[in-house]
């Protein structure tokens, strides 16, 4: 898959050049979180604590990995089902996460958020999860190892093939 | 009292263990009989083998929908999900991160014993195979308490009794982007076929690309509020052969379907489906219950017979 190569972290800049139906490849450093890690930042937010990563310019990539083989960075690792984190998704745009990975669509709220911050959601192929754990080359847990494959893990990517399914600018994918 | 001795009388029972004759026997007590050990290895093998090879009716449906695809971006996301398939075959990897929640049907003949829990044997193989394959373990003990099992335990069990003394099982890994799209309705009688095709269309238009489409729809029909979605799991079971007898009805709802352009991954295309099977089972004169279970594109199946 060709595309517009952007590195994290994201500037408004950057993000301001992507529209919904551009593909778009990602190479570099993305946060993986899926439904227990949001449940567990969104908490940290309202006690005013630290989180484990500053997600400003950042990308979550919502996935929950299969174990890695030996020798592997990474077991298979395709995208889960966006819609499920948009009830935390707010709270993580206004502390300047830029970009989120996954697959589905997302509630009008969220959508009105990535305009109004300036971020952008980007859609890859679900059940790819294959194909795409053979684009990551480094994973680490960084928080919450207790919830398994719910972990937050620090990947590099290289060459991450995604799709801009809602851009800055009101445009979603999605809505046809 | 001299009949019931014969048939339940343990050490007169003799076991034709992997033997298909069990039936030949003219002795009405002969029957045959499968170890628990046995039924955990196949489960095992079954298991790693669903999660790593896509079914060969399925991949001939990506195949035909990539040919057919007029949209560029659905070909490219199509074009994946058969490299992707490839792949996984290959390196013997999962398919999808999410290895599911396994649903297994047995299809047990009523003349066969098993030796040992066939519950805890399904389990077991399931703990084995997740294990060995390094799949994802999806499953919590408690809807509430949500803590992770660990294992990928339990499975759900569908025991259907067959007539003879066959033993066939099929495993499911069945993925939640997709089940947790699925819906059931009791219509009213009157809103016949054309009802039920609307409701199976609304279904997977408000689905749109969460399940992972180009989707499996199974539709169940009929029966009462708990049959429709056994139905529906049982059809999206089955596979894509156009072998069953509502084939005409199957048809109607897959171009409807396909008519909504929701497309690979709901990104817009022609393909939003693969196929679409159904079974019906008779109701009651005031019902139409219906059931939509949706199987992504990585519909995971592999039967063994012991």
């Amino acid at each position: 898959m060709t595309g517009l190569v952007i590195k994290p972290p994201l500037t408004q800049e950057v993000v301001q050049k992507l529209h919904a139906g551009d593909c778009v490849i990602v190479t570099g450093t993305v946060y993986t979180a899926r439904d227990a890690a949001h449940q567990r930042m969104v908490q940290a937010i309202a006690a005013g604590k630290q989180l484990p990563f500053d997600p400003a310019g950042q990308i979550i990539y919502y996935t929950g990995p299969c174990p890695a083989f030996e020798q592997h960075p990474i077991g298979s690792c395709g995208p889960t089902t966006s819609s499920r984190m948009d009830d935390y998704t707010l709270d993580l745009l206004k502390l300047g996460l830029r970009g989120m990975i996954g697959k589905g669509e997302r509630s009008d709220r969220v959508c009105q958020a990535i305009s109004e911050y300036k971020a952008v959601y980007l859609a890859t192929v679900g059940g790819a999860g294959t194909y795409l754990a053979k684009r990551v080359v480094r994973s680490e847990v960084i928080a919450y190892p207790e919830l398994g494959t719910e972990a937050i893990a620090k990947l590099e990517v290289l060459e991450f093939p995604c799709i801009v399914a809602v851009d800055s600018f009101g445009g979603n994918l999605y809505h046809r | 009292m001299e009949y019931l001795e014969k048939v339940f009388n343990p050490r007169k029972l003799t076991c034709l263990h992997y033997s298909s004759d069990a039936q030949a026997g003219n002795k009405g007590y002969i029957m045959r009989t499968i170890m628990a050990r046995d039924i955990t290895r196949a489960v095992k093998m079954a298991v790693i083998k669903a999660n790593t090879v896509l079914p060969p009716d399925i991949i001939e449906a990506i195949k035909g929908a990539y040919e057919r695809e007029s949209v560029a971006l659905a070909r490219r996301v199509l074009g994946i999900m058969l490299e992707n398939a490839e792949l996984a075959q290959s390196e013997e990897m999962a398919l999808c991160q999410d290895t599911g929640m396994v649903v297994v049907h047995v299809g047990m003949g009523q003349d066969l014993h098993i030796k040992g829990s066939l519950e805890q044997a399904v389990n077991q193989g399931i703990r084995e195979g997740y294990r060995e394959g390094h799949f994802r373990a999806s499953v919590v003990g408690d809807p509430i308490r949500r803590e992770n099992t660990g294992d990928n335990t339990p499975a759900i069990i569908h025991l259907e009794l067959v007539q003879g003394s066959s033993f066939t099982l099929t495993v499911f890994p069945k993925g939640a982007g997709s089940e947790n799209m699925g819906l059931v309705g009791m219509l009213k009688p009157g809103a016949g076929q054309q009802g039920v095709i609307d409701f199976v269309v609304e279904a997977v238009k408000k689905a749109g690309g969460k399940p992972c489409p180009p989707l499996v729809v199974g539709v169940g029909v009929g029966g009462n509020l708990e049959t429709a979605p056994i139905l529906a799991k049982k059809a999206l079971m089955r596979p894509l052969d156009n072998s069953g007898p509502n084939q005409e009805f199957e048809n109607a709802i897959l171009q409807r379907i396909n008519e909504t352009g929701i497309g690979p991954q709901g990104l817009g295309g022609d393909t939003t489906a693969l196929g679409v099977n159904l079974e019906v089972y008779a109701t009651h004169i005031a019902s139409l219950p219906v059931a939509v279970n949706l199987g992504c594109h990585s519909t995971r199946r592999y039967t063994v017979e012991l």
